[in-house]
């Protein structure tokens, strides 16, 4: 049975800059130009906004944030904030956006996120780790890496298998005309991939992107009243912290996505074979194979099976990431996912599932300590 | 500047909060170190005030015995760390200490081929440029 609140609220419109090296830009800048493109596209005017929730962008902390961007934006928002909980934040964010506007905190709200670690600076992501760098122990991939090996050796999961997951996003990433790489892989030269920390190669690793994204967020009477045909409903969302750190993690190869995902099928009313379309989050190849078995798509430790022979690809039994997700459409973390799960359910994406009527997007953040789950139907 | 044995930049140095200072002098006593709560009795890496588990501050610093055993490894084949770079390829491991808690380490004078999940260690102290790291060797021998 669902929620009371599920299918209340809807993504009444999305934005987004181009993806890429984007020179010259600061984080205010793009999430304006992100924002302002889904405030056209949900046919509102800005003065209409008053609430607005933004994810601390990842290449610079900055205090206060969401006030510098309000400011640039000539806003004064009723509610809203900085939201960090990584790459989970987005969908977080949406969730509390739909609560917020439940409880009448406020009717319209812009959920965005802008980053720049191309152009900018990539420190966050190189950092060391602490008095663990007398091990040596640096790097985001060496966290999922740690993760992908324990999975390896547990399950039997093969590097070709994470190799799958890495084709299946630049497949369709290649037919995405604003992916940032538009280069399909082969299953060969995926497996001469440069190693960087193993069992990871390149090819397993997110692209390192300058971009915005944005969406709006209003209760689907708001969305009806202004006569938008194309707002989607939010079926469900939750949330899950894994919270140890990787050496700490008592089981390395399940995370608190189970934990999200349950609460957002709960709050839908839904279970995984009503899925229609996956936008996973793939910051890395493991991340994405790992997230499917945690939803619920396979048991746990079938991910190496499930990713195999095109399942995953368009045409296959569970189309996942069909922008390109963050292998190959842009490494931005996460909210370009919700914009292509609202662009299949709208019919609108550029590799459209035919027929789509429930799509589900994953949000994770850390190395998979945080994690969000959202649950989209079709328009009304 | 110190000048370390295979490079000549400086190795990176724990920068310890006041928590985590015994940990680190005790390696420099041959000796790797973990908490135990008074109250519950759980013991945990890394340091902390309180006790992870029932929030206690009250605890006593146990030596570990140094027989351990392997959760997972990777192994760097890109240096993220110019004093690593001439190390390349080495391994960091999560490993778990025969009482119990976990921890971030380096697996050395093994081939990496050769690693095995839960497979088990032996803690070695080497010295890095005046640190004492805590390291592990695959455990050789009975009541290994």
């Amino acid at each position: 049975m669902q929620h009371p609140l599920s299918g209340k609220a809807v993504i009444a419109g999305v934005g987004h800059t181009a993806f890429g090296k984007l020179a010259g830009r600061d984080t205010v800048s793009l999430n304006v130009e992100a924002i302002r493109n889904a405030l056209g596209d949900a046919g509102i005017a800005k003065d209409e906004v008053d609430g607005l929730y933004v994810k601390a962008p990842t290449s610079r902390f900055e205090m206060m944030y969401a006030q510098k961007l309000a400011e640039a934006l000539g806003l004064q928002p009723r509610i809203g904030g900085v939201w960090d909980h990584g790459g989970a934040s987005n969908i977080s964010m949406i969730s509390m956006a739909a609560m917020a506007i439940d409880a009448g905190q406020c009717e319209v709200a812009i959920v965005a996120l802008a980053d720049n670690p191309a152009t900018g600076t990539r420190q966050a992501y190189e950092k060391a780790w602490g008095d663990d760098a007398v091990f040596g122990w640096f790097g985001t991939p060496a966290g999922y890496a740690m993760v992908a090996q324990r999975h390896m050796q547990q399950w039997g999961t093969t590097s070709d298998q994470l190799g799958a997951v890495a084709m299946a996003c630049r497949r369709h990433g290649a037919s995405n005309p604003n992916a940032q790489l538009r280069k399909p892989l082969s299953l060969d030269q995926y497996r001469e991939s440069r190693l960087i920390v193993e069992p990871l190669r390149r090819d397993d690793c997110c692209l390192v992107s300058d971009g915005a994204a944005a969406v709006i967020v209003m209760s689907a009477k708001r969305a009806s009243r202004l006569g938008n045909t194309r707002a989607v409903p939010i079926l469900g969302f939750g949330q899950g912290q894994t919270s140890w750190d990787v050496a700490l993690r008592p089981d390395l190869t399940t995370t608190s996505a189970a934990v999200s995902a349950k609460t957002a099928f709960a709050m839908a009313g839904l279970t995984p074979a009503d899925i229609d379309v996956a936008q996973i989050y793939d910051c890395f190849t493991i991340c994405a194979l790992m997230t499917l078995e945690d939803y619920g798509f396979c048991r746990k430790g079938e991910g190496g099976r499930f990713v195999e022979g095109g399942n995953i690809e368009l045409g296959g039994r569970l189309p996942v990431n069909t922008s390109g997700g963050l292998l190959s459409e842009t490494g931005m973390p996460g909210l370009q996912l919700v914009i292509e799960g609202v662009r299949q359910m709208r019919g609108e994406s550029v590799n459209q599932v035919r027929g789509a009527r429930r799509g589900i997007v994953s949000n994770q953040g850390g190395i998979m300590h945080t994690h969000s789950t959202l649950i989209l139907g079709e328009p009304a | 500047m110190s000048t370390a044995a295979h490079d000549d930049v400086a190795f990176p140095q724990p920068d310890p909060n006041e928590a985590g200072r015994p940990f680190w002098q005790a390696l420099r006593d041959g000796a790797l170190t973990f908490q135990r709560c008074s109250a519950c009795g759980k013991g945990w890496l890394p340091a902390r005030s309180h006790c992870p588990n029932c929030l206690c501050p009250d605890w006593t610093r146990e030596q570990a015995s140094g027989r351990a055993r392997l959760v997972s490894w990777v192994v760097y084949r890109m240096a993220y760390h110019p004093a690593f770079a001439s190390r390349l390829p080495y391994t960091v491991a999560v490993v778990e200490l025969e009482e119990g808690p976990r921890m971030i380490s380096n697996i050395v004078r093994a081939d990496p081929q050769t690693l095995h999940i839960d497979q088990p260690l032996s803690l070695v102290i080497e010295d890095e440029s005046g640190t004492a790291v805590p390291r592990f060797v695959p455990a050789t021998g009975q009541g290994a």
